[in-house]
């Protein structure tokens, strides 16, 4: 389904099923905890922010919280910090602590499972929740650590050589999922 | 970057990198778990010829809350006593494969001779050669400036006028900290008894001012160095005394200073002599802004230095 010519886009999620994907993950954060009490959601540099701040938006209309939003740039924790010329550091902004608390974990794309795990990483130095879950746009696979997700809005399968995009409205103008075949020199 | 010798070499974006930066750091700072995991396995030398508390100090701390391991040598107990020259000091630890020197030295100068020595893929920073350069002092000061500008007015420097204010001969902050501010585009005033003026210094491109009490008014930040005392001897100024009249932060100039305006100091302070009491403890003082700065900032510092590939 997505052996598309190389270089050429091809749609895995569009506006409404991203939607409906954030709203189905939203509900099972819910199912899963029992509500949204002791609830913290933290979005992963960089997509994973808007993502976050989306879910929290349901989960507040579902359930009538005020379910703390935060954001994570795991750069510092990340282990091929050598291998890249010096990152650019963002903000990490945890409004509230996160000790006994359920962090849920946003990210757009799963793919190696290493931002994951600095993620856990930066976690541990931030306090001792009480349960970390993961919820994650697109599952492409190929994992490289053992790390899954609680909550996924789309399984896709790929190559290694394809590529998927994550175009949000918040920084792109328009909410679209697309996979693409890396053009071979 | 590969060193930080000077505060002329930063560019405009490199500066507003670190400054960005160190306020993440500052943020960590006041976590219960100070620890970064970012420089694991790398090695850190401080080498200290001169004596120092807060920079030495923070240089420690932000190594190791940066996971690096850091190794502390001074002039004294190391064979530089036994009279090991400065070359032989770094080639030797550098031959032990450390990663990074951070170097304070009293001739202006060697730290960049030292840069020279090390192999190619080993930072230098400065923290302090003779009356030179001392570039993480003023990208702190510039730290704790902005993050004061921010909370009374705007981030904008190309509005602020810094007086800065004491003995610029003997000191190794102020060609720093005029650079790295003439960079962000602040207009900087420098005051001093002609004898304490540092040879050249027309060339700097700042306005000089022998008379202190005529730049209160359009100071939007105070600097103000220390003195010391063991200049006296030299015939510098006639007396202590004489000088808190000249040129000292007093009570009543303090008074006459615009509204907001930022009081700095480096430190150590001589209270009552180039700084009163009411000047160092006011609510505008940024004397303990500035010592916290200094663990971020050098933090800040040595991610850009050796945060990315190309380091061994």
């Amino acid at each position: 389904m997505t052996e598309g010519p190389a270089g050429a886009a091809v749609e895995v999620l569009n506006e409404d099923e991203i939607s409906r994907a954030l709203a189905r993950i939203a509900h099972q954060i819910l199912e899963d905890n029992r509500g949204a009490d002791r609830l913290i959601v933290l979005g992963i540099r960089t997509r994973g922010v808007p993502l976050a701040r989306r879910i929290v938006g349901l989960l507040n209309e579902i359930e009538g919280a005020d379910v703390p939003v935060g954001e994570l740039d795991i750069t510092m924790y990340r282990d091929d910090l050598r291998a890249h010329p010096t990152r650019e550091v963002r903000q990490t902004r945890v409004p509230v602590s996160i000790d006994d608390a359920v962090v849920v974990l946003v990210d757009d794309v799963l793919y190696s499972g290493r931002t994951v795990v600095a993620a856990i990483d930066a976690l541990r130095d931030l306090g001792r929740p009480r349960v970390v879950q993961l919820a994650v746009l697109v599952d492409r696979g190929h994992r490289e650590v053992p790390i899954q997700a609680d909550h996924v809005g789309k399984t896709v399968p790929t190559s290694r050589d394809e590529r998927v995009h994550v175009h949000l409205e918040e920084s792109d103008g328009y909410d679209r999922v697309t996979i693409e075949r890396r053009a071979t020199a | 970057m590969k060193h930080l010798l000077a505060a002329a070499d930063l560019s405009p974006a490199e500066i507003a990198s670190i400054l960005d930066l160190a306020e993440e750091m500052h943020a960590v700072q006041s976590r219960q778990v100070k620890k970064l995991p970012t420089l694991r396995g790398r090695t850190v030398v401080n080498l200290f010829f001169e004596d120092s508390t807060r920079t030495r100090g923070s240089f420690e701390l932000a190594e190791k809350w940066m996971s690096a391991d850091a190794v502390n040598m001074s002039g004294k107990g190391s064979s530089v006593s036994k009279g090991e020259s400065l070359r032989d000091t770094v080639l030797t630890l550098d031959a032990m494969g450390v990663d990074a020197f951070v170097i304070r030295h009293s001739g202006s100068g060697a730290v960049h001779q030292a840069a020279g020595w090390v192999r190619p893929n080993v930072s230098v920073v400065n923290a302090g050669d003779g009356a030179h350069e001392h570039p993480t002092q003023a990208l702190l000061d510039a730290f704790a400036m902005r993050r004061h500008f921010r909370r009374h007015s705007t981030e904008s420097w190309e509005d602020k006028t810094i007086a800065i204010v004491g003995d610029l001969t003997h000191s190794r902050v102020v060609r720093s900290n005029v650079s790295l501010l003439q960079t962000l585009g602040a207009q900087v005033i420098l005051v001093a008894p002609p004898t304490l003026m540092p040879a050249g210094v027309s060339t700097w491109g700042v306005e000089i001012a022998p008379d202190f009490d005529a730049v209160l008014p359009r100071a939007d930040v105070v600097m103000m160095l220390r003195v010391q005392r063991e200049r006296m001897a030299g015939g510098f100024f006639p007396s202590a005394r004489e000088y808190t009249v000249g040129y000292g932060l007093t009570r009543d100039r303090l008074e006459r200073l615009k509204p907001g305006a930022a009081i700095c100091h480096p430190g150590p302070m001589n209270r009552g002599v180039e700084i009163s009491s009411d000047a160092a403890d006011s609510v505008n003082s940024l004397v303990l802004d500035q010592v916290s700065a200094g663990v971020a900032v050098r933090m800040s510092v040595l991610y850009h230095l050796l945060g990315g590939e190309g380091q061994a």
